[in-house]
This record gives structure tokens, C-alpha cells and sequence, in this order.
């Protein structure tokens, strides 16, 4: 029944990975699901080519936080240009739990602002 | 109450489950009498109004101007004071762009923190347009309006006051009567109201609420979509420049110049949705039948109810006042670390359509500090049985996240 709220995403709703500000960041970008309130800030560390380090900070629905923590674990680490081509399957395969079309936004916010952050450090 | 027979759509199921409808202050749901209005017109009586010569025009019309009469009476007005709009907030706009216009830079709106998008951004809108000044009417604690405040804002500036009758998030009754008698003694201002969560729900009659316009949506009150109503005293429909500008509002057109029809005409350009009008009329019919007295007693027993068995259930949070007495068929709540999407998601796999959010109602959000809330919200066809189902969900929600 409610597949969605599968054990591991509350534990990560509730003990967010990668939560808070992250010291010398160089870049961040914050995304905004106006139907709802949630909010997802990434921030972002680069060094040769990779994501050195990244955190987030937020609020909103259990899906939204949840893939913020779930997305950083992942990308952490990981160079830049396959970050860049992360899609939304890709989240969804991340998050492994069915995602109705009125919550898809609250699963990507994450993935748009690390996208948007990591963009702003290319352009600077 | 149990109408649910007349309501077919509650015939539905949803995961095994029959659907709990608790979101009737976004939409009502409509009884069969409605719908069939809407398919007799269309099988029976479709042509144009007014304008035809010919018979069919001539029952159209009469079943399309019955149902303004109908529509007027059901609010004690007269027929000529109800202009057809397609929703709540285009009758608003009506007013915000009309009244608009006479608007100077010293002038003021005065609306309060407590509004719906639909009362507050047209107004919002205007006044950055005339360079007019908007003002808030604060909310107290418990989420009532500060007559107080109220008072103390009114001027010779003042030019429109613009008021929910009923709170969609805070369910809170506004003393409508005693607010128009405050408003009329301390400004000249004309007194706006807007109805949508109080038709279909509580006796209206305008002549003594005092207002001097009342704006509404047919679709809230069991009627058909597409279709809303705006209340306006004569003298001052009389005096007000159109809002759109067509075919229909005119009395003659030439190469100079327009002089338009007598009001409600002046304000209805273009073809109406005629057959929504007439099972507007069916659903002004049906309320009355039920009448609205016994509508109003089911809504305070479920929202009473509802009250009670939420008060038992720790960690929630229920906005605006305390007793089933002072509310509408609204109830928003939020429970202890839970977003109101989350709670909405899992009511929906228990068969119980609620929602979560802002509710239209940003400026709202901010004053009570929080991002959104869960709401429920009831009509005539609701039971005791659809409030168990919603608190045994509430309950699950505890449970996934505790
Ligand atoms: C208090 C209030 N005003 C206005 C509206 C707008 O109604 P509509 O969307 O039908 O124009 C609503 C609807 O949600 C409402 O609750």
C-alpha cells in the first residue's frame, strides 16, 4: 500500500545525509516547488573536474528531503559531466518507489538545483 | 445527512476503496439533478439567448433568465443585481478592474491577511497600477478578524474594503453584518465580500449582511464549473464602467462611439455559459429543497465531530478557532513533523481525497509561520463514517511517520 514511504526513504527524511551549510562552497542554487512550499538549497565544492563535496539544506515533503539526501550520496565524488546527464529516471531508479505525476516535481528539486549549481561554477 | 445516493460520483472506488470526498471547498461534487439539467438543456432547449426570435430562443431564454431569478432570490436579491461571471475570481477582477478605474493615488484598499489569492492579488494588482495604497486587516491569534484593526485602518481614503465571508484555511465566519455596519460609519468605502466558501453552506441574505457586493462561485455550492455570480446594489452597477467590452453589454454601437445596456447586461459581454446557468439554478433548487438550515446543522455536526476526534490525536496543529459554532466546513491542520503533501498521499491510498499546500492563501501562510497545511473540508453529502475514514488515515500517517 504505501509503497512510497519505503523504510529507507524516511530513514533518509528523517536522518538527512549531507544535511546543512557547506564551508567554502563555490557554488549554490536553491529550487522552490511553489504547489507545495518544499524547498531544496544544494551547495556545492568542485576539484578536477569532480564534486568534491556537496550538502543541502531544505524543507518540505518526506520525497523532496529524501531525494535531496538520497541524490548527494550518489553524486558525491563523481565527475561532472555525469552529474550533468542524471535525468529524471535516474532519480527515480535512486528514490526505488513508484512517484505519482503530482509528486514528481518534490523528487526532482534536488536534482534541478545540483544541476543549477554545478552550472554556475562553469560559468564563473 | 445521507445524500451520498445523489451523488454519483461517489459511487467510485479508489485502490478497493470507496471514495471519501473531503475536499468540497476546492469543488463540490454534484447531485444528479445537476448534471441532468445541464443534459436536458443541452438535448432540449440549446440555442442562443436574447436574441432569437424564434421559440427555441425564446424557452432558453426564459429557462436561462428563470434561473437568475432563482440564483438572485436564493440570496434575497433582486434579479438585476446578479451579473453571470465564470468563477469567484472573475467577478473579483470585474470589480478591481471597474471600481479600478476611479481609483486616484491617495486612495486606499483595504482587504486582510487572511484572504484567498482570488480576493487579494487583483487588488493587489490595481493598486500598484493607480499607485493606490493596500492595507491589511490583521487576524487575531486565533485566526479571527481584528475588528480592532479593522477600525482603526478605515479613512476618507478608504475606497474599497474587500473581506472573505468565510476562511478557506481557517474555516473563521466573518461577523459580516457588524463589519459592514463599521465600515459604512468610518469611510465611504463600498464593502466587497467574498462568498465562495459561504454559499451553499449558510443562509445568505444579502440585504442583511449589508454588503454592497457579494462575489461567488456556482461550482462550490453544488453546481455546475464554469459558471460564478457577482451581487451588486443597483445605484452602484448603474455608475460602474464595464469590465469587458463585446457583444451583448452594448445598447448601441457606432463609428464614434458605445453606450451599453442596463446593468447586469452592461457587465455580461459575449455569450454566457447558458445550460451552466440553468443547472446553477437546479443546484439553488436542490439546496433549497434540503434546505439550507439542515445543510448548515450536518456541516457544524461533522465539523464538531471532526473537532473532537482530531483533538485526540497528539501532535496536530488545527488552525483558526476552536468551535464547530464559529467555522465553515473547513478544517486545516498539520501534524508534528509531517508536510501536508505527505499526509495528503497517504489519506489518497485509504480512499480519502484531501489536500495539502498553501491553498491559494501564501500571505496566510506567512502570518501563521508555516509552509502549508492539510485541509478537510465537507458538504451535504458527507458522513460520519467519511470522518472516521479520514481520522483511522490520520492515524496511519502517525504511524509511517513516527
Ligand atoms: C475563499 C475563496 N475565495 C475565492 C476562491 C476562488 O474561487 P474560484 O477558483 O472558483 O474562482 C476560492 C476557491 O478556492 C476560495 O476558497
Amino acid at each position: 500500500m504505501q509503497e512510497i514511504y519505503k523504510e529507507n526513504i524516511l530513514d533518509h527524511f528523517k536522518h538527512p545525509r549531507n544535511f546543512g551549510p557547506l564551508k567554502g562552497a563555490q557554488a549554490s542554487a536553491r529550487e522552490v516547488n511553489t504547489i507545495c512550499g518544499d524547498e531544496v538549497e544544494v551547495q556545492v565544492k568542485i576539484k578536477a573536474g569532480k564534486i568534491a563535496d556537496i550538502k543541502f539544506q531544505g524543507q518540505g515533503c518526506a520525497i523532496s528531503q529524501a531525494a535531496a539526501s538520497i541524490l548527494t550520496e550518489e553524486v558525491k565524488g563523481k565527475n561532472l559531466e555525469g552529474v550533468q546527464r542524471l535525468e529524471k529516471n535516474d532519480v527515480l531508479k535512486m528514490l526505488g518507489i513508484p512517484i505519482s505525476p503530482a509528486r514528481l516535481k518534490c523528487a526532482l528539486l534536488a536534482l534541478y538545483a545540483t544541476k543549477n549549481a554545478i552550472k554556475q561554477t562553469k560559468d564563473k | 445527512m445521507n445524500l451520498a445516493k445523489d451523488f454519483p460520483i461517489l459511487k467510485r472506488k479508489f485502490n478497493g476503496k470507496r471514495l471519501v470526498y473531503l475536499d468540497s471547498a476546492a469543488t463540490s461534487q454534484k447531485p444528479r439533478q445537476v448534471i441532468s439539467a445541464l443534459k436536458e438543456f443541452y438535448e432540449k432547449y440549446n440555442a442562443n439567448v436574447h436574441r432569437g426570435v424564434y421559440n427555441l430562443s425564446e424557452e432558453a431564454t426564459q429557462r436561462y433568465e428563470g434561473a437568475r431569478t432563482k440564483i438572485a432570490s436564493f440570496i434575497g436579491a433582486r434579479a438585476e443585481e446578479i451579473v453571470f461571471t465564470k468563477n469567484c475570481t472573475e467577478a473579483l477582477n470585474l470589480l478591481a478592474y471597474s471600481l479600478g478605474k476611479e481609483l486616484r493615488g491617495r486612495d486606499e484598499i483595504l482587504i486582510s491577511q487572511m484572504e484567498h489569492h482570488s480576493n487579494f492579488v487583483p487588488w493587489q494588482q490595481i493598486a500598484l497600477e493607480r499607485g493606490a495604497k493596500l492595507k491589511f486587516v490583521e487576524i487575531t491569534k486565533e485566526g479571527k478578524l481584528n475588528l480592532a484593526s479593522l477600525k482603526k485602518q478605515l479613512s476618507k481614503k478608504t475606497k474599497v474594503v474587500a473581506l472573505t465571508h468565510v476562511s478557506n484555511v481557517l474555516g473563521t465566519i466573518n461577523p459580516i453584518k457588524e463589519i459592514a455596519e463599521i465600515v459604512h460609519k468610518n469611510s465611504g468605502a463600498v464593502l466587497v465580500i467574498d462568498g465562495a466558501q459561504a454559499l451553499g453552506h449558510m443562509a445568505v441574505d444579502i440585504k442583511k449582511l449589508g454588503a454592497d457586493f457579494y462575489a461567488f462561485s456556482g461550482h462550490k455550492m453544488l453546481g455546475p464549473l464554469g459558471i460564478g455570480c457577482l451581487y451588486g446594489k443597483r445605484e452602484l452597477f448603474q455608475k460602474m464602467k464595464p469590465f469587458l467590452y463585446g457583444g451583448k453589454m452594448i445598447k448601441e454601437v457606432s463609428f464614434v462611439g458605445t453606450t451599453f445596456a442596463e446593468p447586469p447586461y452592461k457587465f455580461e459581454a459575449g455569450t454566457q455559459p447558458i445550460a451552466e446557468v440553468v443547472a446553477l439554478g437546479a443546484a439553488v433548487d436542490y439546496l433549497n429543497e434540503k434546505g439550507m438550515g439542515k445543510i448548515e446543522e450536518s456541516d457544524r455536526k461533522l465539523v464538531s465531530y471532526a473537532l473532537k476526534e482530531l483533538g485526540k490525536i497528539p501532535e496536530i496543529e488545527i488552525y483558526g478557532p476552536k468551535t464547530a459554532e464559529e467555522r465553515g466546513a473547513v478544517i486545516a491542520f498539520n501534524i508534528k513533523g509531517v508536510h501536508s503533501h505527505d499526509v495528503a498521499t497517504i489519506l489518497d491510498s485509504e480512499g480519502v481525497a484531501m489536500r495539502g499546500g498553501h491553498h491559494c492563501c501564501m500571505p496566510l501562510m506567512s502570518v501563521l509561520k508555516i509552509p502549508g497545511a492539510a485541509r478537510a473540508s465537507f458538504h451535504i453529502y458527507n458522513t460520519k463514517e467519511d470522518v472516521d475514514a479520514f481520522i483511522r488515515g490520520i492515524r496511519k500517517v502517525r504511524e509511517v511517520f513516527k
